[in-house]
């Protein structure tokens, strides 16, 4: 590979890698293989030609993250930490690369050892080489010859000192709770100004959520953090005010600002619980705030603009500090740092003002009635926040989860106390009347508590809108995301596991589907393409769907693809429908189309495992040319499911309605038999074979004549197979019960529940009975 | 059936086993266990068979809202069972789990629950070796009571015996 080569792959990789690192959940021992095969590809990339160096920093990365023995990577809090130490140093050197001028000045090492010596020692153990040094540039208050807008500046870290010695763990959970809320806030609404970037009610959200932000760091002593909010703020506060337009790169700086606090947010929290307490983590304080002032003071495009707009920021700020009556003399801020004062008259609520004055140490110390933010912007936060405080509270999902429980207990008691016999056979008017009454509040409660778990699908949807304007960036295409539904609500863990399969989808329609501009206007469409992720109710389940309006797949690719690696032969007669249904099968991948993304090992087979884990279905549709839809159906809870209750002889089984294509009883005709045994039964001019449940489960069936009984269609994937049943009992909704290790063995069953008669019912599977293999009799 | 007790550990294991212990009939012997593996004692109640297991597992019942699996000892230890009568009870108890920590519950049917009694290191003397003809896995000690003996049931590794003791699983893993 000649280095331009390699140069251009290691930037693309390190893209990749970049966004790998972002969605890594620090302590969640989930699997990383991605991030490894990424990071074995860098490898190779810069094998082929980068500076040693570079080299020596890709071996490093790639020592992080060795696989266990089974073969799967785990990271740890501690391996995330390392690899977010050293994805600046690694970018910072292929810039330096890339502009052909040597990355280091001197070896990082030795620098090190002399810049920092109080953290020197720590450094060596947290990372495999210390940190290099800040550029002084960047590290002072007033880098007005800062980085510019296009260029990336340094992405240098400094050690930060998380937990406060002193710090009270109650108050800093509350902290961090309200703080990720408000950073929630932060990213959506910078990602609505960056499509609006005048929208005056966004802006002042972005403002107060920051403005907050920042009080609350200085109640909680956390003065790093105060700094860099601080300065966003300062830069939210002129875009407010209409002296700063809110370009790409002012975007791209509070953006950065957002990480750095999620990241700061997340390593508190874990040593609030005790994890690595007292450690030390790298951010990039001094590139986010060099970066906010550069933008503040009028950023990149010239220096004579850059000069005025300071004149003039400044210029109010001393005219505003007159109104206030301050000293003349403010020692300590520098025009960029002055935040923009308003008339004394109008005071804050004292508690504002306290944190305020703390937030501003130094102001505060220059006199009493500084009024930094906006008065009525602050009183408006306050009250939020007191509204806030009043109508929400916090909750363990454990104690939820018993609360949930013990409520279907007392639904299922409820029901065993009005259809008992005795009861029955009591001809008392108060005592029917208040048996209604008795079952109509269990039910509402039962709604209530199930009510409890479920959340908006706004917070995953919106992690979407993050993920796509970065892909957006890194393969060169503009995509539009359009969120549709976000406040249809889901059970939370079923929120919770989407998520990584609509991350991987999306990515597949940033990468794949989508064109790009030029390929989309020679097609004659727009050049932006647009990504629709859109949420709504359907019966008792949730339907997500992700819309692109890209090239689409094409169904004669994937059968050409399919034959080549043996999935179908080349005879096989399939409709497109199934065609498509292919590129869920196991190690499936449109190899024409592959990028640095592919040949992870990770595809659509795993997305389609993930959502079948979760109860639920995909499908796929696509229209070659003109856009790719998939439509996921999710159960609304996990706790809970919908099923029809069947009868096999005396026993009584629960089929999850949503595995049920269809059921019908057979007419004769419909049935054909193959080899004296094997029945299939015709379902829409298709032959499927019939699994008589009795004969599979050792029951004796009432029903000997499949047209005498009922003909249930289960499906799983793109599989499936007739069930045949007794009779249908009727439909039911019912609280799923795991059946415990004893059972684990019995793919058929999918879990209990507990009957209306206080019975214990059986749940099938329809994956299990689906796909079960026949068995030769001699083999049983 | 993979499961073997060590016989070279049973002389200290006595003593360690000396402690109370609830009987039961089974057929017309007599067993026990650790009253601290019991959790309580319950008449027969509906069981709902699952499907494919061996035949000794009857099923699962509703424990208050929760499902737990149900055994016939009398069947483990291939003693031809009288049938259900109105002495049959099931006695719940906890054995240990065995993916990770904890315990989990396990409902045992038993003829009929006899005492609870104490049982010292002297009384307990370990399973003899009946030549092979008997399956002893099961049993870790016998304890003499007054004129009677008493077979000592190590629950946790017939539980244990179960999740792997089933048969091939009907459905193979997919290999394809």
């Amino acid at each position: 590979m000649n280095p331009a080569a390699a140069l251009e792959k290691t930037e693309k990789l390190l893209r990749f890698i970049g966004l790998e690192l972002a969605f890594v959940d620090p302590d969640a021992h989930k699997p990383a293989d991605e991030l490894r095969a990424l990071l074995v590809q860098l490898k190779e990339a810069v094998d082929g030609g980068a500076p040693d160096h570079i080299r020596e920093l890709a071996v490093v990365a790639l020592g992080l993250v060795e696989p266990l023995p089974g073969g799967t990577v785990v990271l740890s809090g501690e391996t995330v930490a390392r690899l977010h130490d050293w994805q600046p140093r690694i970018e910072e050197a292929v810039i330096a690369w890339s502009r052909q001028r040597p990355a280091s000045p001197a070896p990082p090492a030795a620098a090190a050892a002399s810049v920092q010596p109080p953290a020197a020692g720590h450094a060596a153990a947290t990372a495999p080489e210390p940190m290099r040094p800040v550029p002084a540039s960047a590290a002072g208050p007033a880098a007005a010859s800062g980085p510019t807008a296009s260029a990336k500046p340094p992405a240098t870290g400094e050690l930060v000192s998380i937990l406060p010695a002193d710090a009270d763990p109650e108050l800093m959970r509350l902290f961090c709770s309200e703080a990720e809320d408000l950073l929630r806030d932060i990213e959506q609404g910078v990602l609505v100004l960056e499509e609006r970037p005048g929208d005056a009610g966004t802006l002042a959200t972005v403002f107060r959520a920051f403005h907050t932000f920042k009080g609350n760091a200085s109640v909680m002593k956390l003065a790093a953090m105060q700094r860099v909010a601080h300065e966003l703020e300062s830069l939210l506060d002129a875009a407010r005010r209409g002296s700063l337009p809110l370009d790409r790169s002012a975007i791209d700086v509070i953006l950065a600002g957002a990480d750095l606090f999620e990241r700061f947010i997340a390593e508190l929290a874990a040593q609030v619980d005790g994890v690595n307490a007292g450690r030390q983590i790298s951010l990039p304080m001094s590139s986010v705030i060099g970066r906010a002032q550069a933008a503040l003071s009028g950023g990149p495009p010239t220096a004579a603009i850059a000069s005025a707009d300071r004149t003039r920021s400044s210029s109010t700020a001393v005219a505003g500090m007159s109104a206030a009556a301050r000293p003349p003399a403010e020692p300590v801020a520098a025009p960029e740092r002055v935040v923009p004062v308003v008339p004394a008259a109008v005071e804050p609520p004292a508690a504002v003002h306290a944190t305020r004055s703390s937030a501003d140490g130094s102001s505060a110390a220059a006199g009493g009635a500084v009024t930094a933010a906006p008065a009525p912007a602050a009183a408006g936060d306050a009250t939020a926040r007191a509204a806030g405080a009043a109508g929400l509270i916090r909750v363990d999902t454990m104690k939820l989860d018993g609360l949930i429980d013990l409520v279907g207990e007392l639904v299922i008691a409820q029901s065993m106390v009005v259809q008992s016999a005795a009861l029955q056979s009591v001809a008392d008017e108060q005592l029917s009347s208040s048996l209604g009454q008795l079952r109509g509040i269990t039910s509402e409660l039962q709604q209530t508590a199930l009510a409890l778990r479920m959340v908006p699908v706004r917070a995953t949807f919106q992690k979407m809108a993050r993920l796509v304007r970065d892909l957006s960036q890194q393969v060169g295409k503009e995509i539009r995301l359009v969120l549709e539904g976000e406040e249809t609500e889901i059970d939370r863990t079923v929120v919770e596991e989407l998520s990584d399969p609509l991350v991987h989808m999306i990515r597949n329609a940033a990468d794949h589907g989508i064109e790009t501009p030029a390929d989309r206007i020679a097609a004659g469409k727009e050049a932006a393409g647009t990504v629709t992720l859109r949420a709504f109710h359907k019966g008792g389940a949730v339907v997500i769907q992700i819309v692109d309006d890209g090239r689409g797949l094409s169904a004669a690719r994937i059968r050409q693809k399919a034959v080549e690696r043996g999935l179908i032969s080349p005879t096989d007669v399939l409709a497109d429908r199934e065609v498509l249904d292919l590129i869920f099968a196991p190690g499936f991948s449109l190899a024409a189309r592959v990028t640095d993304l592919s040949g992870r090992g990770v595809g659509m087979d795993v997305v389609r495992r993930n959502i079948e884990r979760l109860r639920g279905t995909i499908e796929i549709d696509s229209v070659e040319g003109r856009g790719t839809t998939f439509t996921i159906t999710v159960p609304l809870t996990l706790a809970i499911i919908e099923g029809l209750l069947v009868k096999v002889g005396d026993e009584r089984f629960i089929v999850p309605t949503l595995s049920v294509r269809e059921s019908f009883r057979p007419l004769p005709e419909m049935l054909t038999v193959v080899q004296g045994r094997g029945e299939m039964v015709s379902v829409r001019g298709r032959l499927t074979p019939l699994l008589r449940l009795g004969d599979h489960l050792g029951i004796r069936a009432d029903v000997a004549d499949p047209a005498q009984g009922i003909v249930m269609v289960l499906e799983a994937g793109q599989e499936c197979r007739c069930v045949l049943v007794d009779a249908l009992l009727g439909k039911q909704e019912v609280v799923i019960k795991s059946l415990g290790e004893t059972f684990r063995d019995r793919l058929e069953f999918a879990g209990a529940a507990i009957l209306g008669d206080g019975c214990v019912g059986l749940i099938l599977d329809a994956g299990g009975l689906v796909r079960l293999k026949f068995r030769h009799p001699e083999a049983a | 059936m993979t499961h073997h007790g060590s016989p070279s550990d049973a002389p200290h294991a006595a003593a360690a086993r000396a402690g109370k212990y609830l009987t039961f009939a089974l057929g017309g012997e007599s067993y026990g266990i650790p009253v601290t593996k019991v959790r309580e004692i319950i008449r027969l109640c509906p069981i709902t068979r699952v499907a494919n297991m061996p035949p000794h597992v009857r099923g699962v019942i509703n424990l208050r809202g929760k499902v737990i699996p149900v055994v016939d000892l009398r069947t483990r230890f291939g003693l031809t069972s009288a049938g259900d009568h109105d002495r049959t009870c099931i006695v719940v108890t906890q054995v240990s789990a065995n993916a990770g920590p904890g315990s989990r519950p396990y409902g045992v049917i038993v003829d009929a629950v006899e005492e609870v009694a104490g049982f010292s290191a002297a009384d307990i003397q370990p399973t003899p070796d009946f030549g092979g003809a008997i399956d002893t896995r099961f049993i870790v000690g016998m304890a003499q009571a007054g004129a009677g003996v008493k077979a000592l049931v190590d629950l946790d590794a017939i539980a244990a015996a179960e999740v792997t003791s089933v048969d091939a699983p009907s459905i193979p893993p997919s290999s394809s």
